[in-house]
């Protein structure tokens, strides 16, 4: 293995492990807020728990999140100093941006995660819906970051050196709307089906538990119009990608030849060598009226791009069709408890449409983490579009297989773990005795000096 | 006006990158020390001072964790061939740090939310624990890496140990590892007198901080004496050019003696109040010793600092970021560190 895929490779597990929490660092808060907000206007206990019982999963969550989000901060420069020297100052605004955003979160999750029976109620509202604020804040900057890597803005190169650096024409990267919207939406689609999953698999073992039906009402609040959405803003991406990253357009849809009225290809084999796709369905002129809004339009192939500057096509197409099919899975999904809903027929009366909702637990995650593929692996051979190489980018440091193995190792436990913390927290039945413990201290009543 | 360093926005964000690492120090600084002390927990109350540590640190440790991050951001933002070179040279120590890192908050968060039961409890503690050992020596021996001098750019066919180890693998650069880790340790001890809610625990406590703080004293005299050798721009402005140091000497052995003075008189809030300077004096001693540069010896604050309007537009969102951040964070420590228990 080389240093360089070495690198990459330590980079990609790290963000496609850090994503995870991140979507849910994004998401949760909106849940928990939703169903405290529920609790004083309903004054049902019920919703309380149900706030109480997110807020645990949160936490849990939420302090991977944090710690993986470091690595992360500290990898840029471990593997990429040269990208970082390079990018840094012109890129800096929203990482610091995010760095405030995030500290908020974090200020006031603490605030909310301790602050039960410390602060007035309305207080603590308050600091979940600044929790839930800061985190799809602090998303959509780190995105902004990484939408200038797709459409680098903001400098001139002279003599291969940025010049004349404008951070704030690089916050304003065409690229960020289509990207931010896109992530966001796939934070709260992946994280509250999720949810709405694991609320589902309860209800298919106990059918008429009040606590899980309201829960996975709750939920599909917010996963159904994030999920039917989340194509729209897929479609606004692709055209974004078509007029700026012809490449990664080529590379996502295996187009060979350059076409006029190029068909849209679902599903699959591209062959590199010979520049062909086998076992592939075509929808006639569907990519150009797709890309372009016009049937006609001409959609350029890799033929039109150098062959060094190719990105590895099966990977970027196959994460294409992935993400694709699992989006789609998930918005039919939501037509469907959409429909239910517009009918008024209970959630839980229909134990096909509870395997439904469990069926898409993990979809959503998987779409994510399939994007992240597309956006990444389609930009290759380049770190910064059309600037700087991946390969110019990476650090000197030999033997980079080292600390791969190692960070997959230490990934492998953590996951193991969270898994393990979360299933006892979703299998064991609300005890509201048990979480009291962790909102209230046993040693400090709660009139005492806090200091 | 003659008198503010020239150039002005350098100096200013070098200022912020060392205000949000003494920030770092002290606050997140004593949730490593808070571990350490779960480790040496002892005695009949050993669960009782666990559970203060736990209590202490829970509702603050990821918002202090955060001034690391700022310090990064800024520091790659504003002084960006910095960033790379540290990035490079102290790849090993920064990766075992950051699993330090990592180890320390989830096992802490895991704990918090696993099993009450002890055997459970027990194997999150001992990893949130030593990860709390492990992580500020880390943290130091990169320190004692730049103060040293040894974070220089790598050179074509240099030798994997004289690029990537002999820079941070020195008894010079062990003993600010040690030093950070007393250090923290000793601002824990102090900071957990003063949050004890009986006097048995502040005894624990009192006595954790004494020892903690004479180790203070040792820790930094070896330092200083290894610094001759190892770290001569050091060497120099502590003891050749006295008076340029002197003053700020003077502040931190008050600081370091009314510490140890309030804590033999259990004066608590006193005695915090004096580490707290007494940390801050030896930052910015630190920071002052090797100033202009950045990466001794030649890497300087002018050198390294990114294009004018970058630097603008930092300190324009850190103003901004401020005015959010100082009541937030009023506030969090106002709801969970109420008024002083003496």
């Amino acid at each position: 293995m080389t240093d360089l895929f070495a690198a990459r490779s330590q980079m990609a597990a790290s963000l496609g492990f850090h994503i995870i929490f991140a979507c849910i660092g994004i998401a949760m808060p909106l849940l928990m807020v939703v169903a405290e907000r529920r609790w004083q206007v309903t004054g049902d206990a019920l919703y309380l728990d149900l706030a109480k019982r997110w807020s645990k999963g949160t936490a849990i969550m939420f302090a991977v999140g944090a710690v993986s989000g470091t690595i992360l901060s500290f990898e840029l420069g471990l593997l990429w100093p040269g990208f970082m020297e390079f990018a840094g100052p012109i890129i800096g605004m929203p990482f610091s941006l995010e760095g405030f955003a995030f500290f908020v979160e974090a200020i006031f999750l603490g605030v909310y995660l301790y602050g039960w029976d410390r602060i007035p109620p309305r207080a603590h509202l308050w600091a979940g819906v600044l929790v839930a604020v800061s985190g799809a804040l602090s998303g959509i900057f780190v995105v902004i970051a990484n939408a200038w890597m797709n459409a680098p803005t903001g400098f001139t190169m002279v003599d291969g050196r940025p010049t004349g650096i404008d951070p704030i024409a690089a916050l304003m990267t065409p690229a960020a709307f289509s990207q931010t919207l896109h992530m966001t939406l796939a934070a709260y689609a992946a994280t509250a089906f999720a949810v709405a999953g694991v609320h589902a698999f309860m209800l298919l073992r106990d059918g008429r538990n009040l606590f899980h039906r309201r829960a996975l009402e709750l939920a599909l609040w917010v996963a159904v119009p994030a999920s039917l959405a989340q194509p729209l803003s897929g479609h606004h991406s692709a055209q974004f990608v078509a007029e700026h990253q012809p490449a990664k357009l080529a590379a996502m849809e295996a187009l060979f030849t350059t076409t006029a009225g190029a068909p849209l290809l679902i599903g699959g084999l591209p062959d590199e060598a010979t520049g062909t796709v086998r076992y592939g369905l075509e929808i006639p002129k569907g990519l150009s009226f797709l890309a372009f809004n016009d049937v006609d339009a001409t959609v350029r192939g890799l033929d039109a791009i150098p062959r060094d500057e190719w990105p590895h096509v099966t990977t970027v197409h196959l994460s294409f069709q992935l993400m694709v099919a699992c989006g789609s899975a998930m918005a039919l999904v939501a037509l469907w408890a959409l429909l239910r809903a517009v009918r008024r027929q209970p959630l839980n009366a229909s134990p096909w449409f509870l395997r439904a909702v469990l069926a898409m637990t993990p979809l959503g995650f998987v779409a994510t983490e399939a994007g992240w593929m597309v956006t990444e692996v389609g930009r290759q051979p380049w770190i910064i579009h059309g600037v700087l190489r991946t390969a110019e980018a990476v650090t000197p440091m030999p033997g980079l297989v080292w600390p791969l193995v190692f960070f997959l190792a230490l990934y492998a436990l953590l996951a193991v773990a969270v898994a393990f913390l979360l299933w006892r927290q979703i299998v064991k039945s609300p005890d509201v005795a048990e979480w009291r413990r962790h909102y209230v201290p046993a040693a400090r009543p709660a009139e005492a000096p806090a200091g | 006006m003659s008198w503010l360093p020239e150039p002005l926005l350098p100096h200013l964000l070098a200022g912020a990158i060392v205000v949000s690492l003494t920030a770092y120090v002290l606050l997140a600084g004593a949730d490593f020390g808070g571990g350490v002390w779960d480790f040496f927990a002892t005695g009949e109350r050993r669960a009782r001072q666990r559970a203060l540590i736990a209590d202490a640190i829970g509702p603050i440790w990821e918002a202090n964790h955060v001034w690391l991050i700022l310090v990064v951001v800024l520091l790659f933002t504003c002084f960006p061939a910095v960033f790379a070179r540290l990035s490079v040279t102290l790849h090993i120590p920064l990766t075992l740090m950051l699993v330090g890192i990592v180890a320390r908050g989830s096992a802490f968060v895991f704990r918090t939310y696993d099993s009450q039961a002890d055997d459970v409890q027990a194997r999150w503690g001992r990893i949130f624990s030593i990860a709390s050992i492990v992580t500020p020596v880390l943290l130091g021996m990169c320190v004692g890496a730049v103060v040293a001098g040894e974070v220089q750019p790598v050179r074509p066919g240099q030798a994997f140990p004289d690029a990537f180890v002999r820079p941070w693998l020195g008894p010079f650069q062990l003993a600010i590892g040690l030093l950070a880790l007393v250090l923290f340790s000793f601002l824990a001890a102090v900071y957990l007198c003063c949050e004890a809610p009986d006097a048995h625990l502040q005894e624990d406590f009192r006595r954790r901080a004494l020892i903690a703080g004479a180790l203070v004293f040792v820790g930094a005299a070896v330092a200083l004496w290894l610094s001759r050798d190892n770290a001569p721009l050091v060497w120099q402005r502590v003891f050749a050019q006295r008076a340029f140091a002197l003053p700020g000497q003077l502040v931190t052995a008050a600081s370091a003696g009314t510490a140890l003075a309030a804590l033999w008189a259990r004066r608590y809030a006193l005695a915090r109040a004096a580490a707290v300077v007494q940390v801050c004096f030896i930052l910015w001693g630190w920071a002052l010793a090797q100033y202009p540069y950045l990466l001794p010896p030649a890497l300087d604050l002018a050198a390294a600092a990114a294009p004018e309007r970058t630097l603008q537009l930092v300190l324009a969102a850190l103003g901004a970021g401020v005015v959010v951040l100082a009541p937030s964070l009023w506030y969090l420590f106002r709801v969970f560190k109420g008024p002083v228990a003496e």
